[in-house]
């Protein structure tokens, strides 16, 4: 292979500058952030009180991971949201294929989907906290709930978009319906459904967190809940940290897995 | 020489809220054993509802289709869809995979089919990494791997670039010679019609009915586009659908 000319050398070192420039700045926010923050409180320009302060938030975390169980109750909502937006996704395809079947069906239930999908679900938790119980599959189901009806009707616009002509090629082949569900419409829908599982993770968390804000004893909405109440903001703030951590980490966990669908079936 | 499909009267029409549409109307011909077919017409005409009806996806609303006995049907549609999802092999065998009978024969006879046409090194690709003419002809090979009797062919070059259109189209209706098969082509490329069809049939706008048969009488060797004569037949079809307009 041949020395790469100047221009080509001045590109790549252009872009390689860019890169360490982003990630400074990037870096540097948050740094910046946490230090003026701390400053801040320990001079007493804001209120340590109200706005506790990295070093107690560090603290509190160091302390809460020794004696009340911090990872408890970060699995607890780890596990909630994951069973979820597991759920959520299984359920919402799984009705969509229903609905994909029988047009007639779809028809009928169409009305009820949309205002289903417009009220905010989280103004049914305390009901169905009522109708399930004071538990944790109460909490699960107010996960599953937000992310459902989403995840249908997401799932079932792309079932019902599948190029007509790929449907045609399958009955052209002496195929049925069911060779076009499995042959064509599902392969070609793998991107939809890894879709509905990633914006599913974001909903199901914000399900998990309210369903344990009304009700829970263990998990991160309980501890921000609990915290709020006794004027401990390092707890909260400390919760809100992790929060943000878990849902990073799992957003990143689904990224992976569908590049590894991809790559296996693409 | 046996007839392999016999149309008779065909009528179709179909009804929407809108009001009912005629499309077909009194439909009649047939196609002997070994023949190739063109049947032209202009765009939205119900030339793919004519195939349609003879491959027995829809059905005339009067009229009847004959097909010979034990004569099995094979559709070719305009654009290829091979599915990204699946490598070549796996596509070229997906009617087989749907009829349950993938068995050792039908994948040997395949994999004869992709040595024949030169597509062997091609079969654990992709068909993102093949070109617009390779994989025309291995929706070719999808379509022939059931061993259909009749092949049916909505536009099959229509979605390849004007080059690649006329070597995939001599390319596949030799190939379509060789493996001795009855074929009927739809088609609004006049000389293409003219260049693959033993016979041109041209169909006037909706509701359709057939103008006129041509019987394209020149040989296949060297290239029918070089004989002077190509020209009159172009001419003449070409009036045919002018004149409907």
């Amino acid at each position: 292979m041949n020395e790469p000319s100047t221009r080509q050398k001045q590109y790549l070192h252009s872009i390689k500058k860019r890169r360490i420039c982003i990630m400074l700045c990037r870096n540097s926010i948050i740094l910046s952030f946490i230090v003026l923050w701390q400053f801040c409180s320990q001079k007493g320009i804001v209120d340590s009180f109200i706005f506790s302060s990295p070093k107690e938030i560090v603290l509190s975390a160091v302390d809460m991971t020794l004696n009340s169980r911090l990872l408890f109750h970060t699995a607890v909502t780890a596990c909630e949201t994951i069973a979820g937006f597991i759920l959520g996704t299984f359920i919402g395809t799984g009705t969509a294929i229903i609905l994909w079947w029988n047009s007639f069906l779809n028809d009928i239930v169409d009305p009820y989907l949309v205002v289903l999908n417009s009220i905010p679900k989280t103004a049914l938790a305390p009901i169905i906290i009522v109708w399930v119980g004071n538990n944790i599959s109460a909490i699960i189901a107010v996960a599953l709930l937000t992310s459902v009806i989403v995840s249908i009707m997401n799932i079932l616009t792309a079932f019902n978009e599948t190029d007509k002509d790929m449907i045609k090629l399958i009955y052209t082949l002496g195929g049925n319906k069911k060779d076009v569900l499995f042959k064509v419409i599902l392969p070609a829908n793998v991107p939809a459904i890894m879709n509905a599982l990633k914006v599913n993770t974001g909903l199901s968390f914000i399900g998990t967190i309210i369903g344990e804000m009304l009700v829970a004893k263990y998990g991160l909405g309980y501890l921000i809940i609990y915290g709020s109440q006794i004027f401990r903001l390092d707890i909260v703030l400390l919760s809100v940290v992790i929060l943000a951590l878990l849902s990073t980490f799992l957003y990143k966990a689904i990224m992976k897995l569908e590049k590894k669908i991809n790559s296996k079936i693409i | 020489m046996k007839n392999a499909v016999e149309l008779k009267n065909i009528n179709f029409s179909f009804n929407t809220p809108c009001g009912e549409h005629f499309v077909l109307k009194d439909i009649s011909f047939s196609v002997k054993e070994g023949e190739f077919i063109s049947v032209a017409g202009p765009s939205g005409c119900g030339k793919s509802t004519l195939l349609s009806i003879i491959s027995g996806l829809l059905k005339s609303s009067e009229g009847s289709v004959k097909i010979y006995d034990g004569f099995k049907c094979g559709y070719m549609l305009q654009k290829d869809y091979l599915f990204e999802w699946r490598n070549i092999f796996s596509n070229a065998c997906l009617g087989a995979e749907i009829n349950g009978n993938i068995t050792e024969e039908t994948k040997q006879y395949a994999l004869s089919l992709f040595e024949k046409y030169g597509l062997k090194d091609y079969i654990n690709s992709r068909p993102s990494a093949l070109s617009g003419g390779m994989r025309q002809r291995v929706a070719l090979i999808r379509t022939l791997v059931p061993k259909p009797d009749i092949l049916l062919l909505d536009e099959p070059f229509s979605a390849l670039d004007y080059q690649t259109r006329l070597e995939v189209c001599d390319e596949i209706s030799q190939i379509i010679k060789n493996e001795g098969k009855t074929a009927i082509m739809v088609t609004h490329d006049i000389s293409e019609a003219i260049s693959v069809s033993d016979r041109v049939f041209v169909l006037s706008k909706i509701p359709a009915i057939i103008k006129s048969e041509h019987i394209i009488d020149i040989s296949h060797s060297p290239s029918r586009r070089d004989d002077p004569r190509f020209r009159e037949y172009f001419n003449a079809i070409w009036k045919e659908l002018k004149d409907n307009e």
